[in-house]
């Protein structure tokens, strides 16, 4: 099979630049990261990011024949030849198809991504309607695994400034959860003409999501929660 | 050479999976200076892959106490499990889950608001009688749920990470303290020495020595080998989970949780098997037995599909509904990876390396041990292990399904408490030992000098191919004996690998070379201990020595690296409180 790859070493190579590679696979290889692990086999330079294998990790991230997806579960079948992989956009590379995702990871720490109550715990479970619970579905699952916001052109222009999606897809998280108490301060925080305002409903967010989540919907809900508390 | 630059903390956790950042919480939470090093983004640990539950006799379904969660995992542990551990475990659990949901953990919930609990395997109310509902339940993706909360928990307590930083090895002074480790940055090559009062092993298990898995890649057994190259035992290496609904073919976990639903296996001719092997729990008996019983199916014939190798996991009579909100997941891997809508058709499944049961001796509180002298329980000074690379020993020679979340969450915060009560912030830094870091720098020349050499990737296949066919399901003298010779080959073979990447850059080809010298310590411990276990217990099956033989091997094994030594201590079947549970026969 048939893939171009790109390639860079900050260490040898001036720029980056597309390598060819045609490996032959195995008939017990499914996904393409069977792959990409038959091409390392071959050439151990190459370097990548993967764990799970499963789809839930959300360490091998990256663009495919155009779209970010994970490796993991891309289905060689779906995938034409030549399979072109290129790192995810938008952020630093530092090797191959390796990204610097600091800044992806800095917008998710900047909505506060943990539980605020401070009332004393009881000596139990607090408790949550099955229906109140059934609010985070679609939220809580998200793997961090960038393929959204590195696919939102509102993130490739504001990566410092504006959140993008699945810092928000968070943040809405605890806004929506029966449990958290700072659902104003949570506003306030997004409160900016960036933040989050910068989300023009552009959609690429949902059409890539390996977990088929939709940060666009849950972005939506935010600003009617900004809305209702302007009137 | 000169000396490695040196940076200082109070405690050194290494890995970031739910029991190092259980640990790392409780520190971060005191006060403490704390470096949490993990080879991935936290919520990248394998935890995040864990499915069903969490343990805890909550009773939210129904009447449950501590005490029947002990006897389930004394006898799942088929006796080998310590009990003064196995009771702390199981009375702290609902504790730990009440936290995890104070935290934010989004567990599904009952009508009454309530966490929900499913049943799963070899959980019984009264001691057996009949199956309880005790997996404190996320959908089927209670792991990712943990794991994710526990990062978020440690974010708003500002614990300090070292993302994509590997530990290469401990570092032990001539008194045999620890004091901290020697650790790879992976973005740079550059190697540091990052000294501690306190360094906690929180690596998770080493799946990865076998060919079939459900593990991660990441999961090489790093502390294992930390522990075993700094001459310190590991205890009960032969017990391995085979868990029993893998996908056929691709190794991807399918949760027990299934059949908590109401899922069963069948073989080719449509029969529903496990009511022959465990007419009480059927598809709910511990996980040793389903998996044996269903190779005894695969092996008499009656396995499913064109090479008869497999069974399957028939659950399209839960209905969709049941399907799409508690086994969401499932679904989707079905779909992905075999290839079936589980709402339709069944489930190709057969059993897969899952879980490591041994792993560095522990006590209750964490505190690494090792004989000397007379006490075969002497605390290691400095050096803790939690989760699955640590073995308190909660499992024994098999874990119950719900218990490895449940070990992650007590244990991790047991450490974590106990290194709080050292009141470290008083003590000051140990006079460095003059050696550190002289043995990571000779495996780091070694392999920067090899201009060829055996290539990495293929010992590694070589090492996953002689485990499975020598240490599989079921194990004989003969096929131990001639696996043991091949992984012992295998490791002169280890040494001589050369890798083709010269970058300083992000060498993953380095940091896999450096993992195979972890794998191959965790492939002599479990091949030579189970070679030497003359007895089936557990996930321990021998069909020379089909019996459990109580007289000469109820105790626990330990391997020591040097000449691949065995030692052996007593099991502890003295509880804290409560009467012990004596060994008897086990049924399901």
């Amino acid at each position: 099979m048939k893939f171009r790859v790109y390639r860079y070493d900050p260490e040898k190579d001036a720029k980056p630049y597309y390598k060819d590679y045609d490996v032959k696979l195995e008939p017990t290889d499914r996904m393409l990261l069977d792959a990409l692990m038959r091409l390392k086999a071959v050439d151990d330079s190459l370097s990548f990011r993967r764990s799970c294998r499963e789809g839930v990790c959300g360490s091998d991230a990256m663009n495919i024949n155009g779209k970010n997806g994970l490796a993991c579960v891309t289905n060689l079948n779906d995938v034409k030849e030549p399979v072109e992989l290129r790192p995810l956009p938008g952020l630093p590379v530092i090797r191959d198809l390796i990204v610097d995702m600091s800044q992806f990871f800095k917008q998710y720490h900047s909505i506060k991504p943990y539980l605020v109550n401070d009332t004393p715990p009881p000596e139990r479970e607090r408790l949550q309607s099955p229906g109140d619970r059934e609010e985070l579905d679609g939220l809580y699952e998200c793997i961090l695994c960038a393929c959204c916001s590195t696919a939102c052109p509102s993130f490739w222009w504001n990566p410092d400034k504006f959140v993008g999606p699945a810092g928000l897809l968070a943040a809405y998280r605890f806004i929506a959860d029966t449990r958290d108490q700072d659902t104003e301060g949570r506003l306030d925080n997004l409160e900016d003409p960036y933040r989050l305002f910068r989300c023009h409903s552009i959609m690429n967010c949902v059409d890539v999501c390996p977990k088929g989540l939709n940060p666009t919907k849950a972005i939506g809900k935010i600003k009617d929660f900004m809305v209702k508390r302007a009137v | 050479m000169s000396a490695l630059p040196v940076r200082k903390f109070d405690a050194v956790i290494v890995g970031a999976g739910g029991s190092g950042m259980r640990a790392s919480l409780q520190l971060a939470e005191a006060g403490l200076s704390v470096a949490v090093l993990s080879k991935v983004f936290p919520t990248r640990s394998h935890t995040v892959a864990a499915q069903g539950g969490i343990g805890a006799s909550l009773g939210n379904m129904s009447e449950d106490s501590w005490l029947w969660h002990m006897y389930d995992t004394i006898k799942g542990s088929d006796w080998l499990g310590d009990q003064d551990a196995i009771e702390y475990m199981c009375k702290m659990a609902p504790q730990v889950v009440y936290e995890l949901e104070h935290f934010g953990m989004p567990f599904d919930r009952n009508p009454d608001g309530t966490i929900y609990q499913r049943p799963f395997g070899g959980h019984s109310a009264n001691f057996g009688e009949r199956p309880v509902q005790r997996a404190c339940a996320a959908a089927d993706r209670t792991g990712h749920a943990m794991v994710h909360t526990l990062y978020q928990r440690n974010v708003r307590a500002r614990t300090q990470f070292f993302v994509e930083w590997m530990a290469l090895d401990l570092i032990r002074n001539a008194d045999g303290d620890v004091q901290g480790v020697v650790a790879y940055e992976m973005e740079t090559g550059d190697v540091m020495i990052l000294q501690a009062k306190v360094t906690v092993l929180a690596t998770g298990g080493a799946g990865r020595i076998f060919a079939a898995s459900t593990n991660a890649f990441i999961n090489t057994g790093d502390g294992l080998g930390m522990a075993a190259r700094a001459g310190l035992p590991l205890e009960d290496m032969e017990f391995w989970q085979f868990h029993p609904t893998g996908v056929a073919g691709a190794g991807v976990l399918i949760t027990e949780g299934v059949r908590g639903e109401g899922g069963i296996l069948l073989n080719a001719q449509g029969e529903r098997f496990m009511e022959r092997y465990a007419p009480n729990l059927k598809d709910l008996a511990s996980r040793d037995v389903v998996s044996r019983s269903m190779d005894q199916e695969i092996k008499e014939g009656r396995g499913v599909g064109p090479h008869k190798d497999h069974v399957l996991l028939k659950l399209d009579h839960l209905g969709p509904d049941v399907i799409l909100k508690r086994l969401p997941s499932i679904r989707e891997i079905a779909l992905k990876f075999a290839n079936v809508d589980c709402i339709k058709e069944p489930i190709p499944v057969v059993p897969t390396i899952h879980y490591q049961m041994g792993g560095i001796p522990t006590n209750v509180n964490g505190q690494v041990v090792a004989p000397k002298g007379s006490d075969p329980n002497a605390v290691v000074p400095g050096l803790y292990a939690v989760g699955e690379c640590a073995c308190v020993s909660v499992h024994g020679a098999n874990r119950l399904g719900t218990n490895s979340l449940l070990d992650l969450l007590v244990f991790g915060r047991a450490a974590g408490n106990h290194i709080v009560g050292q009141n470290l912030r008083a003590q000051g830094q140990q006079a460095l030992a003059r050696d550190a870091g002289d043995a990571s720098r000779a495996r780091l020349a070694r392999l920067d000098g090899a201009s060829s050499g055996e290539s990495v990737p293929e010992v590694a296949h070589e090492i996953r191919k002689t485990m499975q066919a020598h240490c599989g399901v079921f194990r004989n003298q003969q096929l131990l004996a001639e696996g043991v010779r091949q992984v012992m080959d295998l490791d002169a073979r280890v040494a001589r690998t050369a890798i083709g990447d010269r970058s300083r850059v992000f060498n993953t080809a380095r940091v896999e070379a450096l993992e195979l010298d972890n794998l191959i310590e965790t492939a002599k411990a479990t091949i030579v201990s189970a070679e030497a276990r003359r007895e089936s217990r557990g996930a321990q099956a021998r069909s020379d020595y089909p019996n459990r033989d109580d007289a000469n091997w109820l105790k626990h094994t330990l391997w020591y690296r040097d000449g691949s030594r065995l030692d052996y201590k007593p099991v502890n079947l003295k509880p804290l409180s409560v009467e012990a549970f004596p060994p008897k026969a086990r049924t399901y």
